[in-house]
């Protein structure tokens, strides 16, 4: 083998505006076909684009979260094809005047940080949606996406493997979710990924690029460069060349198979966009938007573990995810102390997104998306549970059970510690009665204990754990049990 | 009032008369109505005229606006602007039927003021010709020749000849390369194309985006400027239009034009016949006995201006027409037996039958949709655009653009207007020009300039040939300096008995 990877990503991020980019039209997802439309999106004839300032303004402020250099003078151009979902046959995008330039990503791969360069950041207008289920003999258009704003953000080709292209993925989406400008969801199709990949000698002049397409999820990104990588370098070993072509991903065969070879490419026959003036942007409103930018990720990973004494592996977790993140210093701010807010966060609370399937942005407050009911967890809940932990009215054990019933009745724990009446007991004479009635039902173990059986105290133990519905403090239980017994013993 | 004497005024004669109560707008409406069914026939300057439609609209219009500019005025419009449920086809097979569910803005404006709006002028195939001979359905003719084998001029010939029959008291036209004002000159009438910017396009079906205005075609300068001072202004739905006041046009037209200078261009001379030289010489010694001073001015790359546009426009107008289709709407070809290149010997495609039953929809819905000139400059302007030849032609054509646009700025600080013939040629006869596309293009020598520096210009008629036929001259100014254009145009028409004139010519009773 012996070969270099080569890996750029493009990636294409929906901005969840209000109204689509040129046109007053809703942006919501899920509506009926073809009910969020107009004639400026439908590219009747004699309709002419307005620019959504406000998609202008949030593409600033994804471009200087990715330190970019913001142009002075932007313009749109025509990008042309023709296909049935794209009703003027030509894309309004732009060329070589983008919104933003030369900006970058820091990454952490295992411990190292690595920066990817970004190439530029430009704005354009989605295409609608082909549907060719229902009818053997014809398709379908739904233009509601049509005129959607996009974000297209370019990634140089710095990224030298599979890992490090994921990984660089989680941290874009991660980036922006923090900017509160995309649902950034794969699967809904606000997120979406190409890349390109290829294949060197270290040292050699870099091979023919292969475009890789139809990529779904961030697994599939991850699966397809691998596979991508194998195939050329298999190639490469036999001594033929590679070809520049675009290729499919197959979620389903999981292999790539050409889509178009260069000599297909598209003459897009750009050209300025005559309806669109350029624009010039104002570097007064630049530094409004970044005056109004949130903390991000990088810096926030670093003020929480000076704050917070956090480790860096566990100030990545924490800041991988903006819910997170707002989870931990939610509960910071209710009063709880750092480690065991984060302990909960990074044990049980991630082991039953996993288990149930969701994402840390399942846990904001409103059902995203139709058919989903959405977990509310809100961060003084959490801070609460610790504290009942820390006062002794839980046990450990206890508030696992609270943590579930938490998350899935949707309650804060101290409500629910009231209502079942989970109070640790530790009142010394309802734990002596139920140490004697335990004593009582069981001489069997207490026979046991006294011939030397230690392990009859577990059993002890079980039982009156069951008798006091889990509720009895179990350290406080343990030493009576065991006083007991030694008592028994000398008798 | 005899027949036909309401359809023959003015818009300011006619709001006299209906706001002193002497005429009905009934009374108007049936006159032109009148003249319409006879006329029409024969010069075909409309494409279809419903009259009861147009009664019911006049009512709801009377009931809805109390006052307006344009109470009851009947106003023709061109088959490329767009009204809300009307059929709007470019005078083009691809779009036959189609009904945009929008008014234009221009629309709106004039429906606001009470207008009677007259659906569809007569106009060459999206807009892409000098003659009116490129319509798909069949060209217009120009009322002024006895014989009625002249055209109008084009592209805005229905416009203009309805205008000048009488068949409409104004209209609204479109204008790109000289559409407004070559037919305003061919028939007889005032035509004027305003700054780039001045009027809003949201509505018209784009031809090139960048060269594109609407304008009036009307009877004399005081009903232009009345029309243009509903139509003008900013517009947020055209990103292109500027957010520049309206004057009030129709209180600039009585200023005096004593001491203003009109420019004189060297011009190129090819085609141009004696008696439009001898007609401009003529309109320019009017000029200079109202107190107009003259100077010479320099238009140094006006000769290459039929290239640039021929580039720009064409490359802008292919883009403009990739969107029909046959997908959403207008005409599509009917499903045919399938795969292309199923010619002798040639194996299938190897796309799989849905891919190739697309472009076979594209194809065929595209060639038999159009019609010959429009293929001819989607064809270049696709070229031009190509990988390989974007620097070469559209580029080169747009740096060309803005040198004589430099040019009209330098030779506009000079004088307040340029004088200039409206078209090399008298109007021509049917069929004479239409078989040679360039000499068709070279026609348009003189009104394209404007278009690609962005400059006003107003045409109207200064002459006649020996068999009677309109010769125009052209007046252009600074931009957004529509009301000095005016002046002049309203001062020459009080100076010559201009309306004498025009009721005299006019023909075909």
């Amino acid at each position: 083998m012996g070969y270099e990877t080569v890996i750029g990503l493009e990636v294409h991020l929906q901005l969840s505006t209000t109204t689509k980019l040129f046109c007053g039209c809703p942006t919501t997802f899920g509506a009926a076909p073809n009910s969020q439309t107009c004639p400026v999106c439908l590219g009747l004839p004699g309709v002419l684009p307005v620019l959504n300032a406000r998609a202008l303004e949030w593409g600033i402020r994804v471009a200087l979260a990715f330190d970019c250099q913001i142009a002075r003078v932007m313009k749109f151009d025509r990008k042309q094809y023709f296909y049935p979902d794209l009703p003027k046959n030509y894309q309004i995008s732009q060329y070589d005047q983008p919104l933003a330039q030369h900006g970058h990503l820091d990454i952490v791969v295992g411990d190292q940080t690595k920066r990817i360069g970004l190439t530029r950041i430009h704005l354009e207008e989605d295409a609608g949606k082909l549907l060719h289920e229902g009818s053997p003999t014809d398709s379908f258009v739904d233009f509601n996406r049509t005129g959607v704003p996009l974000l297209e953000i370019v990634s140089e080709p710095d990224l030298r493997s599979p890992e490090e292209a994921s990984q660089y993925l989680l941290d874009l989406k991660a980036l922006v979710q923090y900017l509160d400008v995309s649902t950034c969801n794969m699967e809904e199709g606000s997120l979406r990924c190409d890349t390109n990949i290829s294949l060197r000698r270290p040292g050699a002049s870099l091979g023919a690029k292969v475009e890789v397409k139809n990529l779904n999820s961030f697994k599939a990104v991850r699966l397809a460069l691998e596979h991508e990588t194998r195939r050329q370098a298999a190639l490469l070993d036999q001594g033929e060349r590679i070809p520049q072509e675009t290729r499919l991903w197959d979620a389903k065969t999981q292999k790539t198979s050409l889509m178009r070879s260069k000599e297909e490419a598209a003459d897009y026959r750009y050209f300025p966009e005559p309806d669109l003036v350029p624009f010039i942007i104002d570097p007064a409103l630049v530094a409004r938007i970044r005056e109004g930018l949130p903390e991000l990720p990088a810096r926030k990973r670093q003020r929480l573990q000076e704050a917070y004494q956090l480790s860096a592996y566990d100030a990545k977790v924490l800041t991988q995810h903006r819910a997170l993140a707002q989870l931990f210093e939610g509960a910071i701010q209710a009063g709880a102390p750092p480690k065991p807010v984060a302990n909960w966060i990074m044990g049980d609370l991630s082991a039953y997104l996993n288990a149930k399937e969701l994402d840390p942005d399942d846990l904001s407050a409103s059902p995203r998306g139709e058919g989903q009911a959405g977990v509310k967890l809100r961060p003084e809940w959490l801070a609460h549970l610790v504290e009942l932990i820390a006062q002794g009215t839980l046990s450990g054990k206890m508030a696992k059970t609270v943590f579930l019933q938490m998350l899935e009745q949707q309650q804060d724990p101290r409500a629910l510690v009231e209502r079942q009446q989970l109070t640790q007991i530790a009142d010394p004479g309802v734990l002596e009665q139920i140490a004697d009635a335990v004593l009582q039902a069981n001489p069997q173990s207490v026979e046991a204990y006294r011939k030397g059986k230690v392990t009859a105290l577990t059993h002890l133990m079980g039982e009156a754990m069951k008798q006091s519905k889990g509720k009895a403090n179990p350290q406080q239980m343990h030493a009576l049990l065991t006083q007991k017994l030694e008592a028994l013993k000398s008798v | 009032m005899p027949s036909g004497e309401l359809a023959s005024k003015t818009i300011h004669e006619l709001r006299a008369l209906l706001t002193a109560g002497a005429v009905s707008p009934r009374d108007l409406l049936d006159d032109v109505l009148a003249r319409i069914d006879r006329l029409n026939p024969s010069l075909h300057a409309y494409l279809g005229v419903e009259p009861q439609r147009l009664r019911q609209q006049l009512e709801a219009q009377l009931a809805a606006i109390p006052a307006g500019r344009l109470r009851g005025i009947p106003i023709t419009i061109k088959d490329n602007i767009c009204i809300d449920g009307e059929e709007t086809s470019c005078a083009s097979r691809i779009l036959a039927g189609f009904r945009p569910p929008y008014d234009a803005t221009v629309i709106e404006r004039l429906k606001q003021e009470g207008a009677v709006l007259i659906p569809r002028a007569n106009m060459d195939e999206f807009a892409f010709g000098s003659s009116t001979e490129n319509s798909a359905f069949g060209p217009t003719k120009n009322p002024r020749a006895a014989r009625l084998d002249v055209v109008p001029g084009g592209s805005s010939g229905g416009s203009a000849a309805a205008v000048a029959a009488d068949l409409a008291i104004a209209a609204l036209g479109s204008d790109t390369g000289g559409s407004i004002r070559q037919p305003a000159a061919f028939c007889g009438i005032v035509g004027v194309k305003p700054t780039y910017g001045r009027v809003s396009r949201y509505g018209l079906v784009a031809f090139a985006s960048s060269l594109d205005q609407i304008g009036p075609l009307a009877k004399d300068a005081q009903d232009a400027a009345i029309l243009l001072s509903v139509i003008a202004g900013h517009d947020p739905r055209d990103s292109t239009s500027a957010p520049v006041g309206v004057p009030d046009y129709a209180r600039e037209l009585a200023q005096p034009v004593r001491g203003l200078s009109i420019g004189l261009p060297e011009l190129p001379a090819e085609g141009q016949t004696d008696d439009v030289r001898r007609a401009i010489e003529e309109a320019l010694r009017v000029f200079q006995q109202l107190g107009c001073r003259t100077a010479r001015v320099a238009l140094p790359h006006i000769d290459k201006a039929i290239a640039a546009y021929y580039i720009v426009a064409t490359a802008e107008a292919s883009s403009n027409l990739a969107r029909y289709d046959g997908v959403q709407y207008g005409w599509r070809a009917p499903r045919g037996s399938g795969l292309r290149g199923q010619g002798s010997g040639q194996p299938p495609s190897p796309e799989p039958p849905a891919q190739s039953e697309l472009i076979d929809m594209y194809l065929r819905t595209r060639t038999e949709g159009f019609g010959a000139e429009s293929k001819r400059r989607i064809l270049l302007g696709t070229y031009v655009l190509s990988q390989g030849y974007y620097e070469a032609y559209y580029l080169k054509g747009m740096k060309v653009r803005t040198l004589i646009k430099q040019d009209f700025d330098r030779a506009l600080s000079r004088c307040d207007a340029i004088l200039m013939p409206t078209s090399p040629t008298p109007p021509f006869r049917l069929g004479e020009k239409i078989h040679d596309p360039l000499q068709m293009y070279l026609s348009d020598i003189y009104t394209i300039s404007a278009n690609l520096a962005g400059v006003p210009a107003l045409s109207m008629c200064c002459g006649a040939t020996a068999d009677g036929l309109p010769i125009g001259m052209q007046l252009l100014a600074a931009p957004f300096q529509e009301a000095v254009l005016l002046r002049l145009a309203h001062a020459y028409e009080q100076h010559t008995q201009w309306q004498t004139r025009r009721r005299a010519l006019r023909r075909g009773d």
